[in-house]
């Protein structure tokens, strides 16, 4: 059960790592949903010996939520902005690259150090995570358009789903969903904010928004 | 029960000013319900319910010594938002009422949250409810702001998910059960896994800090109060930010129960003096008053935390701040939106003279800022006495002198905006500009009410009130 549950993770982090390389928006949206496809089948596979109703609920509504409705709206957004390419990141993509397998190295060598339960101990749900949070930073700093720094945070919100993965005997399904319900409403509002964004300014350059500043 | 009647209350009001279908009747909405949930929260404070210990939502002392005050504030606004609608009739508000409405139902819900998820997820509610609010004056500054409040409060509020996380992981590695209820993470005490405790404490502070606008978090703060209406920052600055601060409150009491409580202490305290050090440096430079404002309320954060790490007498003067900062500010916040829609600009540059253009507002303006930056004898004051005395109290000498540094020059910072656009000639489009703004009694008499509150709260400070504070503080630091 480990063994596919470690290979799943580990396509997630090389998901991070072509994230960080894809100069083009729609691959970038591309790995992002797949790695929430990816994260909504891991609690099935972890929970497979006791599975109830409740499990398939939020494993099927994190794989619709992360999979198909945030790339929708995403990809809705970046048709109607018509852009298609990320030109000038201000961390180029080799460098992103580079950051983003140094981080993967550093966030394996850093999980060990963590005191874990013994049960997690061969997993790499701790790695996974901390190199999908630190993937999500450096698209966050280093990228200039609005939708890539979305799906930065999107990615940074899977790194915290999967530390989440650690609990989940023990988080109750109301939180589960209420968090799930949250991360889909707020990039349902970012969609609205980005969609007013380049009707105010015409662009999606986040470079454009320097009017506000001392 | 009654305690879930404050948080369905002004959903349930949220939702049928949704279906109203008239733009000019539905801002009467926002005094109803806030009346409502006013009368509420006080039939609650003075006849309090006996919570069970892992209820998830009730109306424990903290609550009760921290919602009456965001009720009042939000009341007072509510009254405000009348007035002002009517003003901005130009811009449909179904969106801004009900987003309101909803903040508020939200509030409660956060402030009486005991448990860790549960107050996540309210905050991280409240934080996009907010967002219409922000955006309500539909300019390209005003989306620029909330792009930039959309990113870093979002990415601030995604790494207090992860604290959350590491404290239920330092439940489960301490053999515990993982259950996230205050009571019973405290419960648990030395039994939660240290190392992830201390790791669960970084991540909470940094994320709740965002939320609350700590430096160096705090960039947001500037941009949102500044482009947003002036009731929507009183709103923010006195309700929003407090859930982050009692919800930091919280968790300090967990990681104290753990054996982390000096830990904790000194980096609040050293967050908290970085904050007010930051805020008065920006307050000497800006020239945009309703900026000023923001960074006026990044101090104030700071003065809170200063208050919080310096034990229970200290969080017991941080609780008269809530209030007394909560009521002075939203006064100060009210009074600057009439100065700013009546000039037409932000900046000191181009307005002066609004003594002469809007007497009154200027000098609810001019006494709000006397209040806030601790003048006696209003609320802020006689708080930031309390902290002073309580890191006296402490053997804090270097840092009561940092804090009473910061203060002086927050005073300088003020002082100087704000008589550069009081004072002096009006320029001629301003004056143009300030014909078609009447002061009605509608807009002054509000900010009248906050600051005769303040007042009151610091000249004559109701018994009852200090009891509210002094249980949160027992709550706060359980005697063995």
């Amino acid at each position: 059960m480990s063994g596919t549950l470690n290979l799943l993770i580990g396509l997630a982090m090389g998901l991070n790592l072509i994230a960080l390389g894809s100069s083009r928006l729609p691959s970038l949206i591309r790995a992002m949903s797949l790695q929430g496809v990816l994260l909504g089948m891991m609690p099935l596979l972890m929970e497979h010996e006791r599975l109830d109703w409740r499990v398939i609920l939020v494993a099927l509504a994190t794989m619709a939520g992360k999979g198909v409705v945030i790339p929708t709206l995403l990809r809705r957004a970046m048709r109607a902005a018509n852009i298609e390419r990320e030109i000038q990141p201000f961390i180029g993509f080799v460098p992103s690259l580079l950051l983003g397998a140094g981080g993967t190295i550093a966030a394996v060598a850093l999980a060990r150090g963590l005191p874990l339960l013994p049960e997690h101990v061969g997993t790499l749900l701790v790695p996974g995570s901390l190199a999908a949070i630190l993937t999500g930073f450096i698209l966050l700093i280093g990228r200039a358009k609005a939708i890539s720094q979305v799906c930065g945070y999107l990615i940074l919100e899977n790194g915290i789903y999967l530390f989440g993965l650690l609990l989940i005997h023990s988080t109750p399904l109301l939180v589960e969903s209420g968090i799930l319900l949250d991360v889909t409403v707020g990039v349902f509002i970012i969609g609205i904010i980005v969609d007013r964004i380049q009707r105010a300014f015409d662009s999606l350059d986040t470079r454009k928004l320097t009017t506000l500043r001392e | 029960m009654n305690s879930l009647l404050l948080i369905i209350v002004p959903l349930v009001g949220a939702a049928l000013a949704a279906c109203w279908p008239n733009d000019r009747t539905r801002p009467w909405f926002l005094p109803a319900v806030g009346g409502v949930h006013l009368g509420l929260t006080f039939w609650l404070f003075f006849d309090p319910p006996v919570v069970p210990a892992e209820a998830w939502l009730g109306f424990d002392p903290l609550a009760r010594a921290v919602l009456p005050a965001v009720s009042l504030l939000f009341l007072v606004c509510a009254a405000y938002g009348v007035a002002y609608l009517r003003i901005r009739s130009e811009r449909p508000n179904r969106v801004f009422v009900t987003m309101l409405l909803a903040i508020l139902g939200l509030l409660s819900a956060g402030h009486q949250s005991r448990h860790l998820g549960l107050l996540w997820i309210t905050t991280e509610a409240v934080t996009l409810a907010a967002v219409p609010l922000l955006h309500f004056n539909n300019t390209p500054r005003a989306f620029e702001a909330t792009w930039k409040y959309l990113l870093v409060g979002g990415t601030g509020i995604a790494l207090s998910l992860l604290g959350s996380f590491c404290l239920g992981y330092a439940s489960l590695h301490g053999k515990g059960e993982g259950d996230l209820t205050f009571a019973a993470l405290t419960a648990q005490g030395t039994g939660l896994s240290h190392p992830w405790v201390v790791t669960a404490w970084v991540l909470l502070l940094v994320g709740y800090g965002t939320k609350m606008g700590l430096a160096p978090m705090h960039t947001w703060k500037p941009d949102a109060y500044g482009e947003a209406p002036g009731m929507v920052g009183a709103v923010l600055a006195g309700g929003v930010t407090t859930v982050a601060f009692t919800a930091l409150l919280r968790v300090r009491a967990v990681v104290a129960s753990a054996g982390g409580g000096p830990m904790a202490d000194r980096t609040l305290l050293v967050i908290g003096l970085f904050s007010m050090l930051v805020a008065a440096l920006f307050l000497l430079g800006t020239r945009d008053f309703k900026r000023m404002l923001a960074y006026s309320s990044v101090e104030h954060m700071g003065i809170l935390c200063v208050g919080a790490a310096l034990g229970a007498a200290g969080v017991a003067a941080a609780l008269f701040h809530v209030w007394s900062n909560a009521l002075t500010k939203g006064s100060l916040f009210l009074s600057a939106g009439n100065i700013r829609r009546a000039s037409g600009s932000p900046l000191m540059d181009d307005v002066r003279g609004m003594a002469v253009l809007t007497p009154r507002s200027a000098s609810l303006f001019v006494a709000g800022m006397f209040a806030v930056t601790a003048c006696p004898p209003f609320g802020p004051f006689f708080s930031e006495l309390q902290v002073v005395r309580a890191a006296l109290g402490a053997g804090h000498g270097l840092a009561t002198a940092m804090f009473l540094i910061c203060l002086l020059l927050a005073f300088f910072g003020l002082t100087r905006v704000v008589f550069g656009i009081v004072d002096g000639r009006p320029r001629p489009t301003v004056r143009a500009n300030s014909r078609k703004f009447v002061e009605t009694a509608g807009v002054v008499v509000p900010s009248v009410v906050l600051l005769g509150l303040s007042l009151w709260l610091g000249l004559f400070t109701p018994g009852i009130v200090r009891d509210a504070w002094q249980a949160a503080v027992a709550q706060l630091y359980p005697t063995p």
